[in-house]
C-alpha cells in the first residue's frame, strides 16, 4: 500500500430545501460511502442539514489565484447588467 | 442448562425492559470508544451512535418505570438495580475489544434491532410504536454504517480479515440468545405488544448472512453454547460495567445531579 | 489558551509548499491585512505567515483532541442519563472541533497525518490545561464553565481572524461552544442546590481548576514572543493579558451566583481601574506543564498515541478494501 492516510473529501451541505449546497468543511475516508456518512455525522449533529454532497478534494477543479485580475476584474465595468444602473420614474421604480 | 426462571414480572414490563436494557448497556459500551477511536471522523460517528443509544434507553426506561408503577424513573432504573434485574441481551454487554469487535457487534445488534423496530410499529403500546417510529431510523443508520466497516474489514488486509473473523467467532454463538422463547415474548407477542423475538431469527439471518458473505466470512455453524443475559443471569462483564456505570449514585445516594 | 504554547519553539510537522518572497505579493498581501480582509488557502502568503498559522491552528486542534480525554474519564461514570448524554455530546464537540481544525491546517499544505505525527512525537504542544487530572464529577462542570469559558473568550475574537479558513472554523466552533459552558455552569448550579458533600466537591474543584484556566491565556504580554506579529497578522486579535482581565471581570460575578469562592485572597474590585485585580500567577507551575512535568502529561499523550496506533489496521484495512473494490470494478468493466 502506497498512500497510508485516508484520502481527504471537501463538504457540501444543503441547510434546507430550496438553498444551495454550501461548502462547509471536509473529511477524510476510504471511499464515497463512508465519506458520506461521516459527513454526516461530523457536519449536521445539529440539524444542519438535509443534503450533503462529497467531492474528493483532488478532484475539484481551482481557478488559478493569480488569475484573479483577467477572470474577475473584467466583470467590473459592466454596471449595465445591474438593475441599480437604470434610473425609472418612482411609480414604476418597483420593476 | 435449563431456561432461568428469574422473579417474574409483567410480560409487557419484561418486552419492554429489555429492549430499554439493548439500549442502555449497548450505549454506555460504545461511549467508552469516544476520545480513542481509530480516526477522528468514527470518533464522531461511534459518538453519534452511542447518544441514539442512550437516547433510546431514556424513553425505553421512562416508559418501563411507568408501566411498573411504582415511581421509579429513568436513572432509577438504569444506575440503581441489582446485577440480575437488567435484561439485556449478555452480546451487548461484552466489552467492546478492538474496533473489529465492536462493528461487528454493532452490526448482528443494530440489525436485530432494526426488525424489532419495524414490528414495533404496529405495537398496542402506542408509546411504544412512537419510540418504535423514531428509534428505527437510528438503528438502520446503526446496521449499515456497521455493515459497510465489516464489509471493509473482512474484505481488507489480511490482518483486519482475521481479526474480524475472530470477532465474528467470539460473538456468534451469543446472537442465539436473541431468538430464545421466553414465555413473556410470547405473552407481549400474544397482547400485541410486539413480535415474539423467536420469530425474527429467518428474518434476521437473511439480513445479516449476505452482509458477512461480502465481507468474505465465514459464518460459524450453531453450537450448543447459550447465554442468558435477557433473563437476568448475565456473563461476568455486566458486573463490571454497572460498577462503574452506578458509581455515582451508589455512593451518594438521592442526591440531585 | 489553546493555543498558548505558540510562545514555545516547536520543531516538525511543516513541509507544505514555501512560497517565493515576492515585493509585489507582500504589498498586497499587506494590504489585504491592513484592510482587514481575508487570506484564502491559494492565495499567496509570506512563509512565516503560513507557518505560524500552521503551529497555531494545529496546537489549537490538538488541544481540542486531546481535551477530549479529562473530561471522557467521566462518561462512563456519568450520574444520570442525561448528563451522560449531554457530556457525551460535548466532548463529541470538541472531537469535531479538532476536525475542522485539522481541516483549517491541511489547506496550508500540510497534512493530518503529519501533524498528529508531530503531535504523537511530543514535537508539537497542546494546551497544558489537559494535563490536570479531573477527579470528581464537579470537575465536569468546573471544566464546561471555566476552561470553555476561556476558550469561547479566546475563540470569539478568532472568527475574525485573517486567514479564512481557520476563521470559518472558528465562527462553527463558537456556535457550537455556547453549549459547553452553560452546560458546565448548570451541572454545577444542581449540584450547589444539593448536599453539603456535593457543594464542597465543587468548591474542590474551583480551588483545582481556578489557577491553571487563569493561565490558559498564556504568559504575560510583555514574556510573550509572537504576540506582536500575530497581532499585526490579524490572528491574534486580542492581547494575553486583556482577554484574561476580561475572563477574570466575567468570571467573579457567575462565582457569586453559584456560591463558590475562588482561591484567590488578592482577588478583588478595583474601581480606579474597573477591573478586578488577581493575585500573582505561579509561572513555575505553568512552565513546568508546559514542558512535560504535569500530572497528566504522559498519559494523555500515551493514550492518544494508543488509539492511533491501535487504529493502524482498520485504516490500512479500509484503504485496501477500497483499492480492491476499485480493481474489482475496473476489471469489470
Ligand atoms: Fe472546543
Ligand atoms: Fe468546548
Amino acid at each position: 500500500m502506497e498512500r497510508k492516510e485516508w484520502p481527504l473529501w471537501e463538504v457540501f451541505v444543503r441547510s434546507r430545501n430550496g438553498l444551495d449546497h454550501k461548502h462547509c468543511g471536509s473529511v477524510h475516508a476510504p471511499d464515497a460511502k463512508l465519506a458520506l456518512q461521516v459527513a454526516r455525522d461530523v457536519y449536521t449533529r445539529r440539524q444542519e442539514g438535509v443534503s450533503i454532497w462529497v467531492v474528493q478534494a483532488d478532484h475539484i477543479v481551482a481557478s488559478d489565484p493569480d488569475a484573479k485580475p483577467e477572470l474577475f476584474d473584467p466583470a467590473e465595468d459592466k454596471i449595465y447588467r445591474h438593475p441599480t444602473f437604470y434610473q425609472l420614474p418612482d411609480e414604476v421604480n418597483h420593476m | 442448562m435449563t431456561t432461568p426462571n428469574p422473579a417474574p414480572l409483567a410480560a409487557h414490563l419484561e418486552y419492554v425492559t429489555r429492549l430499554g436494557d439493548n439500549a442502555l448497556i449497548l450505549g454506555q459500551r460504545m461511549s467508552e470508544w469516544c476520545g480513542h477511536a481509530p480516526v477522528l471522523e468514527e470518533d464522531m460517528a461511534l459518538g453519534n451512535m452511542s447518544l441514539d443509544l442512550i437516547g433510546q434507553a431514556r424513553m425505553l426506561l421512562t416508559h418501563a418505570g411507568k408501566l411498573e408503577g411504582q415511581g421509579r424513573d429513568e436513572d432509577q432504573l438504569a444506575f440503581l438495580r441489582t446485577e440480575m434485574n437488567y435484561r439485556n441481551l449478555t452480546l451487548c454487554e461484552l466489552p467492546n475489544a478492538d474496533f473489529g469487535r465492536t462493528m461487528v457487534r454493532n452490526f448482528l445488534f443494530a440489525s436485530f434491532q432494526v426488525l424489532l423496530w419495524e414490528r414495533l410499529l404496529a405495537s398496542h403500546d402506542s408509546e411504544l410504536a412512537a419510540i418504535a417510529a423514531k428509534s428505527i431510523k437510528e438503528a438502520r443508520y446503526h446496521a449499515q454504517h456497521a455493515g459497510d466497516w465489516v464489509v471493509r474489514l473482512g474484505d481488507g488486509t489480511a490482518e483486519s480479515h482475521e481479526r474480524t473473523q475472530a470477532a465474528l467467532d467470539y460473538l456468534w454463538p451469543y446472537t442465539a440468545e436473541f431468538f430464545v422463547v421466553t414465555p413473556s415474548d410470547e405473552a407481549a407477542a400474544a397482547a400485541g405488544i410486539g413480535p415474539a423475538w423467536s420469530e425474527l431469527e429467518a428474518a434476521w439471518e437473511a439480513a445479516v448472512v449476505p452482509v458477512l458473505n461480502e465481507a468474505t466470512l465465514t459464518v460459524p455453524a450453531r453450537t450448543p453454547f447459550k447465554s442468558w443475559g435477557k433473563f437476568g443471569r448475565h456473563s461476568e462483564h455486566l458486573g463490571h460495567l454497572l460498577s462503574e456505570m452506578q458509581y455515582m449514585q451508589r455512593t451518594y445516594p438521592g442526591a440531585q445531579w | 489558551m489553546y493555543t498558548q504554547a505558540l510562545d514555545i519553539p516547536q520543531q516538525g510537522a511543516d513541509k507544505g509548499p514555501k512560497a517565493v518572497e515576492n515585493p509585489a505579493y507582500q504589498a498586497e498581501f499587506d494590504a489585504k491585512i491592513d484592510a482587514g480582509g481575508y487570506i484564502e488557502a491559494k492565495d499567496w502568503m509570506p512563509e512565516a505567515y503560513r507557518k505560524t498559522l500552521v503551529r497555531q491552528i494545529s496546537q489549537h486542534a490538538h488541544s481540542e483532541i486531546v481535551g477530549m480525554l479529562p473530561e471522557g474519564n467521566w462518561i462512563t461514570r456519568a450520574p444520570t442519563l442525561k448528563r451522560k448524554a449531554i457530556l457525551l455530546a460535548k466532548v463529541q464537540d470538541e472531537g469535531g472541533h479538532g476536525l475542522y481544525l485539522y481541516a483549517a491546517a491541511e489547506t496550508l499544505g500540510v497534512s493530518r497525518d503529519e501533524l498528529l505525527d508531530a503531535l504523537h512525537t511530543g514535537k508539537a504542544k497542546y494546551s497544558s490545561i489537559f494535563n490536570y487530572p479531573t477527579l470528581t464529577w464537579a470537575d465536569i462542570g468546573v471544566i464546561g464553565w471555566l476552561v470553555d469559558g476561556a476558550a469561547i473568550m479566546n475563540q470569539i475574537p478568532l472568527c475574525k481572524c485573517s486567514y479564512g479558513p481557520y476563521a470559518r472554523a472558528m465562527v462553527r466552533i463558537c456556535k457550537e461552544e455556547s453549549f459547553h459552558q452553560r452546560q458546565g455552569y448548570d451541572l454545577l448550579l444542581t449540584m450547589m442546590k444539593g448536599t453539603d458533600e456535593q457543594r464542597e466537591m465543587v468548591q474542590d474543584a474551583v480551588n483545582r481548576w481556578w489557577w491553571p484556566s487563569i493561565m490558559m491565556f498564556g504568559p504575560h504580554d510583555k514574556d510573550s514572543v509572537h504576540s506582536g506579529q500575530s497581532a499585526r497578522w490579524g490572528i491574534k486579535r486580542i492581547s494575553n493579558d486583556d482577554l484574561r482581565q476580561k475572563f477574570v471581570d466575567a468570571t467573579v460575578k457567575q462565582a457569586e451566583v453559584l456560591g463558590v469562592t475562588m482561591p484567590d485572597p488578592a482577588l478583588q474590585w478595583n474601581a480606579e481601574r474597573g477591573h478586578y485585580d488577581y493575585g500573582a500567577i505561579d509561572w513555575d507551575e505553568f512552565w513546568n506543564v508546559v514542558n512535560g512535568h504535569g500530572q497528566g502529561n504522559v498519559d494523555r499523550l500515551a493514550a492518544r498515541v494508543k488509539a492511533w496506533e491501535d487504529g493502524a489496521w482498520v485504516r490500512d484495512a479500509a484503504l485496501e478494501h477500497e483499492r480492491k473494490r476499485a480493481a474489482r470494478e475496473d476489471q469489470a468493466a
